[in-house]
Formats: structure tokens, C-alpha cells, sequence
């Protein structure tokens, strides 16, 4: 079996279904609905993460995402009963100019960003410091973490305190709606 | 990445086997429906009120702290398989990193986020 | 270049007789399960349990599952039809996938995955929204109450069994399941970790939602909790999912903590199925012993006993392997 077209064909598929989900996800009237196409969409992410030899991260993408965060996104749903027509209903207010003008912003933000690391990598045929070879031969999670624990130490104790401060933020605001 | 493979395929082969299981399923059982039959269930009793009240925000505060810890287990992991190879300092800087998330887990517990009366 | 080319076709043979044996088990696994459920719950209170149908009532379960076939499949008028169909549909995948890295013998595995326990914990997580989709979908107050119950549950109970398995990797340095096993040579790590051991298993216990922790379907109260609404094949769906996830918690505790296909005499999947169904009787032993559990000591056990205790037992591991 060639491997390129192999890995070409599924990462077209993987690419096609993230898109067409992502539009599914942001057309659908009913938000329950929305969140699932949501699903459909992480998934197709860490199928893509796995063509690029990133395991880690896409067991990541599929645990803390596809579970975690879309399990806390339909709590929230629930809990502020955004029913068709109810009174958290986004339909026509919620979407105001300047949430769109934002939204279009950050997309064309990210799309270039996304562009000059493809398109730098490829011109100046120039290779990151771990190259898909080597990363495989030690293993994905492995490099991870000799990374993490070695050169990038204090941005990963940076990273508790963020998690400290997202804990203290979720008590502090469940105490003030009760 | 090939090793990969068989997952897709069973969750494929999952799908399809649980669509026919129902639709064969569908095809044999007997289909005889009435108006009450088809109502929602309720102790035999008509429904009363909305049925999607709205939920205690005591889960919202337990689904977001399972949120901060399952991410902090994700750091854990590349951690634990990488541990033996770590001086005694990779052991440390870990320790911090879960004193500092514990401290936030006593604000919790001292707040009373996790009493449910 | 023929010899590679006939391995690969030999590996790939190999991979889909796995997969196929993996539904095979799965369904053979449910069936066992049904019957010795029954006959467990018979015995233990002085009854014989099911015994016309077939020796010993063997052939119970299938006549069940034909019964439940010719069953109508009831779709009441006020679901939310795309959640309600696809929830019993989508239970399933997690729990078949799983089976992908579990290792039964030493050369029995589908697929030895270099991150294979993460595998199962990623798609483990992802049965929450399936029982979320039921409960909603459904439109019916006993089936939401039940699946945000139960959801509380689920999360609650999985960040000790996350940290209950760090120990393990942690000695053994691997993610694979056949490497951990294969560590276990010499001593089990039970006896290494007898309280990461524990807590893991009152967390799988509660993660299949069985009895002390069966509040999700807490008959007296929510009627069948997030299935309330479901009926016929549907409903044999949950079940089927239940039951194999009943196995795959007994079969991760076996490969962590009690050497997987390790054992004298006997071949490695003898062994391996062995202990196995004994934990899995554990559990079916702890539904005739124990009361239900009330919701707010369900959540205390976890978060303020079992989360602070997996979270020591992990430092101490750590501390005592560095010093």
C-alpha cells in the first residue's frame, strides 16, 4: 500500500468532515444540536493530529475536549435552557455587528498565521528542531515530556496557576448566582 | 499512524452493527401505536409542567472542577512515563505543580463548593 | 520485497481476526454476563436463579435477547429524534474500541497502541454524552434527571481512576498494556499498590454505574433512569454497553494491578478471563451486600476522600522512586 496517498486520502476525508461539521455546528438552530456537531468536528481535529504523528494530542483533543469541555458546554446549555424561542435564545440578538466583526477577524487572523507556517516551513525547506523521525523513534508522549519537564519548565508552572485561577473563577461565580 | 486504523474501523464497525441490530429489530417487532402510547412517560400520569427545568448550578461547579483536573492529569501523564528517566528535580517541579492545584482544591472544600445539603 | 509484502498482508489478516473475534467476545461476554447476574443474584439470596430454559438456564439469555428482537421499538412523540435515535447507537463505540488494546494473551492483543491506556481512557470519557444525549433526547423528566446524575457521577468518580493508574505508569515508564503486563514478571503491583488498587476499583465500580453507586437508574426513584424512555433492541443497547463496560474495568484492573495473563500453568488467556470474571463476580457481589448510596455521599466518597487519596499515593510513589 503507498502510505502518502494513504495518509492523503484520509486526511482529505478528516479535512471534510471538520469543515462541513464545523457549518453544521454554526447553522444549527437548536444548541444541543450545535454542540454535537461540535463532536463531529474534534473528532475529525484528532484524526488530523494523528496523520501528523501528534498521538498525544490528539488523545488529548478527544478526552479533555470531545469529553470534558463539550460535557461542560451542554451543562451550561441545560442550565440556561437556551430553547428555541426561550429567553436565552441567541436568534437575533445575540449576534450583534461587532460579535461579527470580531469573529471574522480571528478567523482571518488564524488562517494567516496558519498559512505563513506552512507555506515557511515549505519555501525555506528549512525542518523544526524534532522532525517527525526522530519524535517517532523515542515516542510522541515521551518527547513531550522530557520537554515540558526540562526546557519548557516554568511555562508549565505558569500553566497551574492558570488552572488555580479558572478554579477559583468557577466558585466565585456559582456563588454569586446562588 | 497505522496502528490507528483498527480504531476507526471498529468505531465504523460499532455504528453499523448497533443500526442493524435496531433496524432488524424495527423490521420484526409488531408497530400498533396510539395517541397514548406515544406520550412521554410520567407514572401513567399526564405530564405537568416543562420537562427541561432547569438544573442545580451545583453541577456546573462540579463539571468545571472536573474540567481543571482532568487537565491537570493530561500534564500528569507525559510526566508519569517520562519519571524515570527525571532527576530527582522532575519530581519536584511536579510537586509544586500539584501543591499549587491543591491549594486551589482546600479553596474549594473551604467555600463549600462541594456540600450538597 | 514479497516477504514484506506477504508479512504486511499476514499483520493486516491478523488485525481484522482480532476485530472480528473483539464482537464475537463482546457479544458471547453479554450473554455470560445476563445469566450469571441472575444466577448470582439467585443464589446469594437463597434461590436458584433461572433454570428451565436450557442446563443450569444457559440458554436463558438467548431466548432474552430473541424475546427483546420481537419487541416493539416504541419512538414517543415528543423526543428530539436525531438525539434519541443516535444515543443507544453511539454508546457502543466507546466500549467496542476499547477492547482494540486490552491484551488477553501475551500475543492475543487486536493492536499493542504505544499510548493503549490513554486510548481507553479518551473514548471512556466520551460514554457521558451519549447517556447526556439519551437523557435529553428523550424529553422526559426522569430520564434528564438521571442522565445529569449520572454525568455528576461519571466525572466525579474518573479523576481517582486517572490518578490511580498514574502509579503504575509511573513504574513501568509505559503507556502500553502488554509492557505493563509484561513488568508484572515478577511481583503483582497490587501488592505495590494496594490502595491505588482500591480506589480504582470503587471508581470503576461507580463508573459502570453499578450498586452502592447505581443512582442513575435508581429504580425507586427514576423509574430506569436515562433509558426510561427506551424500549426493545434500543434498550438492549444500554445493556449490552453496560455489561461489556463492566468487563473492560475488570479487565484494566487485572492488566494495572494483577498481572494480566501472568500465571503459572495454565495459558496466559485462561488466566487472564479468570481474573477477570472474578472481579466482575466482586461486583455482582457487591449489588446483594450493599445499600445504595445517598447523592450527597456519592460525590463526598470521591471528591473529599478518594481525590485527596490517589493525589498522596501518587507523591508518595513518586518520592519513594526518586529517593
Amino acid at each position: 500500500m503507498d502510505m502518502v496517498s494513504f495518509k492523503g486520502i484520509i486526511f482529505i476525508i478528516a479535512a471534510l468532515i471538520a469543515v462541513a461539521a464545523s457549518v453544521l455546528m454554526a447553522t444549527r438552530k437548536n444548541p444541543i444540536h450545535s454542540a454535537l456537531w461540535m463532536i463531529v468536528t474534534f473528532f475529525a481535529m484528532a484524526v488530523i493530529y494523528l496523520l501528523l504523528n501528534a498521538q498525544f494530542i490528539a488523545v488529548a483533543q478527544v478526552m479533555v475536549y470531545a469529553g470534558a469541555i463539550m460535557m461542560l458546554i451542554l451543562f451550561v446549555i441545560m442550565m440556561v435552557q437556551m430553547e428555541k424561542g426561550g429567553k436565552g435564545d441567541p436568534g437575533e440578538t445575540g449576534r450583534s455587528a461587532k460579535t461579527k466583526v470580531a469573529g471574522a477577524l480571528i478567523t482571518v487572523i488564524l488562517f494567516g498565521e496558519m498559512l505563513f507556517g506552512a507555506l515557511y516551513y515549505q519555501m525555506t525547506g528549512r525542518s523544526g528542531d524534532y522532525p517527525v523521525a526522530m519524535v517517532n523513534s523515542v515516542g510522541n508522549v515521551r518527547t513531550i515530556g522530557s520537554l515540558l519537564y526540562g526546557q519548557y519548565l516554568f511555562p508549565f508552572e505558569i500553566a497551574s496557576i492558570l488552572l488555580l485561577v479558572g478554579i477559583v473563577g468557577a466558585v466565585v461565580i456559582a456563588k454569586r448566582k446562588e | 499512524m497505522i496502528e490507528y486504523v483498527p480504531i476507526l474501523v471498529l468505531m465504523c464497525f460499532a455504528i453499523l452493527i448497533a443500526s442493524i441490530i435496531v433496524g432488524a429489530s424495527y423490521l420484526l417487532g409488531p408497530r400498533i401505536s396510539n395517541k397514548t402510547k406515544l406520550s412521554t412517560y410520567e407514572c401513567g400520569m399526564q405530564t405537568i409542567g416543562p420537562t427541561r427545568m432547569k438544573i442545580n448550578i451545583r453541577y456546573y461547579i462540579i463539571a468545571m472542577l472536573f474540567l481543571i483536573f482532568d487537565i491537570e492529569i493530561m500534564f500528569l501523564y507525559p510526566w508519569a512515563v517520562v519519571m524515570g528517566g527525571l532527576k530527582l528535580f522532575g519530581f519536584v517541579e511536579m510537586l509544586i505543580f500539584v501543591i499549587i492545584l491543591f491549594i486551589g482544591y482546600i479553596y474549594v472544600w473551604r467555600k463549600g463548593a462541594l456540600e450538597w445539603e | 520485497m514479497e516477504q514484506i509484502v506477504s508479512m504486511i498482508g499476514w499483520k493486516t489478516a491478523k488485525t481484522i481476526a482480532g476485530l472480528v473475534g473483539v464482537l464475537i467476545f463482546v457479544v458471547f461476554n453479554a450473554l455470560i454476563l445476563t445469566w450469571a447476574e441472575r444466577k448470582v443474584a439467585g443464589h446469594m439470596q437463597r434461590r436458584i436463579g433461572p433454570k428451565e430454559v436450557g442446563p443450569y438456564g444457559l440458554i436463558q439469555p438467548i431466548a432474552d435477547a430473541l424475546k427483546l428482537l420481537g419487541k416493539e421499538i416504541l419512538t414517543p412523540r415528543a423526543v428530539d429524534r436525531p438525539l434519541y435515535f443516535l444515543a443507544p447507537i453511539l454508546i457502543f463505540v466507546p466500549v467496542l474500541v476499547s477492547f482494540i488494546v486490552i491484551p488477553f494473551d501475551a500475543s492475543l492483543q487486536v493492536k499493542d497502541i504505544n499510548v493503549g491506556i490513554l486510548v481507553i481512557l479518551a473514548f471512556s470519557s466520551l460514554s457521558v454524552l451519549s447517556i447526556l444525549m439519551a437523557g435529553w433526547g428523550s424529553n422526559n423528566k426522569y430520564a434528564l434527571i438521571g442522565a445529569i446524575r449520572s454525568v455528576a457521577q461519571n466525572i466525579a468518580y474518573e479523576i481517582p481512576l486517572l490518578l490511580a493508574l498514574l502509579p503504575v505508569i509511573m513504574m513501568t515508564n509505559s503507556f502500553s498494556l502488554k509492557a505493563i503486563v509484561e513488568a508484572q514478571k515478577g511481583l503483582w503491583f497490587v501488592f505495590y499498590q494496594p490502595l491505588a488498587f482500591c480506589i480504582y476499583f470503587i471508581a470503576s465500580v461507580a463508573e459502570t454505574n453499578r450498586t452502592p453507586f447505581d443512582l442513575p437508574e435508581a429504580e425507586s426513584e427514576l423509574v430506569a433512569g436515562y433509558h426510561t424512555e427506551y424500549s426493545g433492541m434500543r434498550f438492549a443497547l444500554f445493556f449490552l454497553a453496560e455489561y461489556t463496560n463492566i468487563f473492560i474495568v475488570s479487565a484494566i484492573a487485572v492488566t494495572f494491578f494483577l498481572g494480566g495473563y501472568q500465571g503459572p500453568f495454565l495459558p496466559g488467556i485462561i488466566w487472564f478471563l479468570l481474573k477477570s470474571y472474578l472481579l466482575v463476580f466482586v461486583i455482582m457481589w457487591l449489588r446483594w451486600t450493599f445499600p445504595r448510596v445517598r447523592f450527597d455521599q456519592l460525590l463526598n466518597i470521591s471528591w473529599k476522600a478518594l481525590i485527596p487519596l490517589a493525589f498522596i499515593n501518587l507523591l508518595l510513589t513518586g518520592g519513594l522512586l526518586k529517593l
